[in-house]
């Protein structure tokens, strides 16, 4: 029997576009989905339990708002759902603290995690709690297998390579061939009527500030040519003009 | 001034020239860094100590430096690494060591980052939808997009000093699959040739591979040739939900440029697009645009670059 947690987080649709307000982001009128890899991390997660027996608890950090994501793993078919309630910005070391307190108190031994979410891409938050929990790590994984250790695929330099991993671990997925379940009417009867367990934590120190965001530069419009033969003369510039054939 | 600690980029049993950019990072925040090279050979350090601007060389000698091992190889450099901003490479593997180290000291990490402007850091969110700028107030773990800063010059000849590392591997090696390809991975290429859906089938990939062939290039895929060709495994996906690459040359062939794909290599630094469509979006971030179908460009592309190769 495995006391699994899954990390799930809301992002933006990863079709959005991203429009800036007063030097900030601003998602007001962004349809908010769960982060795709997470999505894999759900998957991942609900075959351990299959596997070896056990609950599935999904954990999300944010306001109100966030309950919907995890409703959306409860109808996938997590048992329990919990959102650490915090409604302001959090660095990597202000959320990772508030996390693995969390995995603790709840008592996880395996841990699963999108390779990294689709707004900040950073990947930070597996490892990061891996570390704080002083547990091993495998990050970015395209299969698993279950038994008393988890044997998983993950990308090494050079290829991919099968890797044993003890428990306690965290294992973050990125999408491999596993076919993300979706949910089906009893489960989405169930995620309505289930409760968001509410908890707090206290972040840590930040030594990091945001100072702005902004839209990415726009590069200066290129050379535009009519016609496949002008393949030969981009050829050239490639070599003359960019340096980089 | 804080103290800067660069984790050398080791690739193929030797130090990789990204090291070199790292440094550049380094000095833009105001410091020679100390650069720590994770070896099971510390002949290999040697080299770190001729790039310029740098303050010494630690080799950080360990079998345990064989196979990437998050917990080992975060406990074994956390032991020789001063406190300071910690710099890594921003593949995954490193990006995944800068999170352990900043972790295992309780400070913040910054992925990422494409520039450094007045000691703050600039990185792209939402895939390179947007750009995102921090201050630093202390110390920090940084990993820092290759191909974007200079390469501090050679020349130098600083100290290497050798340490041996000790450390627990938590996890193990069992076997190493055969990659279902023997092509080049986007995400380790200079150059990267992509298909989408405009290739028509799976099977006209083989065009892209020729050229890939004759210039040593990797071949990615768009989300949509991946989910609409079972043979297009996701391996070869650019974009938001797949790999963001960031080559010196992209070359995008019958992608029309959704935002899931500028997403990831938007930030490369010479895009071609060659599409039929003069409207495509591609064009509005192309380098070097060329208006026609593949089968017209494509030959021309190829028998122009073999030439030029040979």
């Amino acid at each position: 029997m495995a006391n699994i947690a899954v990390l799930v987080k809301q992002v933006p649709d990863t079709n959005a576009r991203i429009v800036i307000s007063d030097d900030r982001v601003d998602l007001s009128a962004v349809k908010m989905v769960m982060s795709p890899y997470d999505e894999f991390a759900v998957e991942t997660a609900l075959q351990h339990r299959e596997a070896s027996g056990g609950e599935v608890t999904a954990i999300t950090v944010g306001g109100a708002s966030a309950d919907k994501v995890l409703k959306d793993a409860k109808a996938i078919g997590v048992d329990h759902i919990v959102r650490i309630d915090c409604d302001s910005y959090l660095d990597s070391n202000s959320l990772q603290s508030m996390i693995s307190s969390v995995i603790s108190e709840i008592g996880a031994e395996v841990v699963y995690c999108g390779k990294a979410a689709a707004d900040t891409g950073a990947g930070s938050t597996g490892p990061g709690i891996a570390e704080r929990l002083g547990w091993a790590s495998v990050s970015n994984i395209i299969s698993a297998t279950f038994s008393d250790i988890i044997s998983v695929v993950a990308p090494v330099q050079g290829g991919n390579a099968r890797i044993s991993v003890s428990l306690p671990a965290v294992i973050s997925c990125d999408k491999g061939n596993v076919k993300v379940r979706k949910p089906n009417v009893k489960g989405i009867m169930q995620a309505k009527k289930a409760q968001v367990d509410v908890k707090s934590a206290s972040p840590s120190s930040s030594s990091i500030s945001i100072i702005s965001h902004s839209l990415p530069p726009s590069k200066p419009a290129g050379k535009t040519y009519e016609g496949g033969a002008a393949a030969a003369e981009v050829a050239q510039l490639l070599r003359d003009e960019a340096n980089v054939i | 001034m804080s103290q800067t600690i660069v984790i050398a980029e080791i690739a193929k049993g030797a130090i990789h020239p990204t090291t070199a950019e790292l440094v550049t990072a380094a000095n833009a925040l105001g410091s020679a860094p100390i650069i720590i090279v994770p070896c099971t050979d510390s002949t290999i350090a040697d080299a770190a100590g001729s790039i310029q601007g740098i303050s010494k060389v630690i080799a950080l000698k360990s079998d345990i430096f064989a196979e990437y091992d998050a917990s080992g190889w975060a406990t074994a450099i956390d032991a020789v690494a001063p406190s300071g901003i910690i710099i890594t490479s921003a593949n995954p593997q490193s990006k995944d060591l800068a999170a352990r180290l900043a972790a295992r000291r309780n400070i913040s990490v910054v992925q990422d980052v494409v520039a450094i402007e007045g000691g703050n850091l600039v990185s792209p969110i939402y895939s390179g939808k947007a750009m995102q700028t921090v201050s630093l107030a202390g110390d920090a773990a940084v990993s820092v997009r290759a191909n974007i800063f200079a390469a501090s010059p050679q020349g130098a000849s600083a100290d290497v000093s050798v340490v041996d590392a000790t450390g627990d591997m938590a996890t193990a090696v069992e076997e190493f699959l055969a990659r279902a390809s023997t092509r080049l991975d986007v995400a380790e290429a200079n150059i990267i040739i992509s298909g989408g859906r405009g290739m028509g089938s799976p099977d006209n990939f083989s065009h892209l591979e020729k050229i890939a062939d004759t210039i040593g290039a990797a071949v990615g895929a768009s989300r949509a040739a991946v989910d609409t060709w079972e043979p297009i495994s996701h391996a070869m996906q650019v974009g938001q939900t797949g790999k963001t690459v960031n080559p010196n040359l992209y070359i995008a062939v019958g992608i029309s440029g959704a935002i899931q794909h500028l997403a990831g290599m938007r930030s490369s630094k010479y895009i071609v697009a060659i599409n039929k469509d003069a409207d495509a979006p591609i064009f509005q971030h192309a380098d070097y645009g060329i208006v026609a179908t593949w089968e017209e460009a494509l030959p021309v592309l190829q028998a122009s670059l073999s030439a030029m190769m040979n």
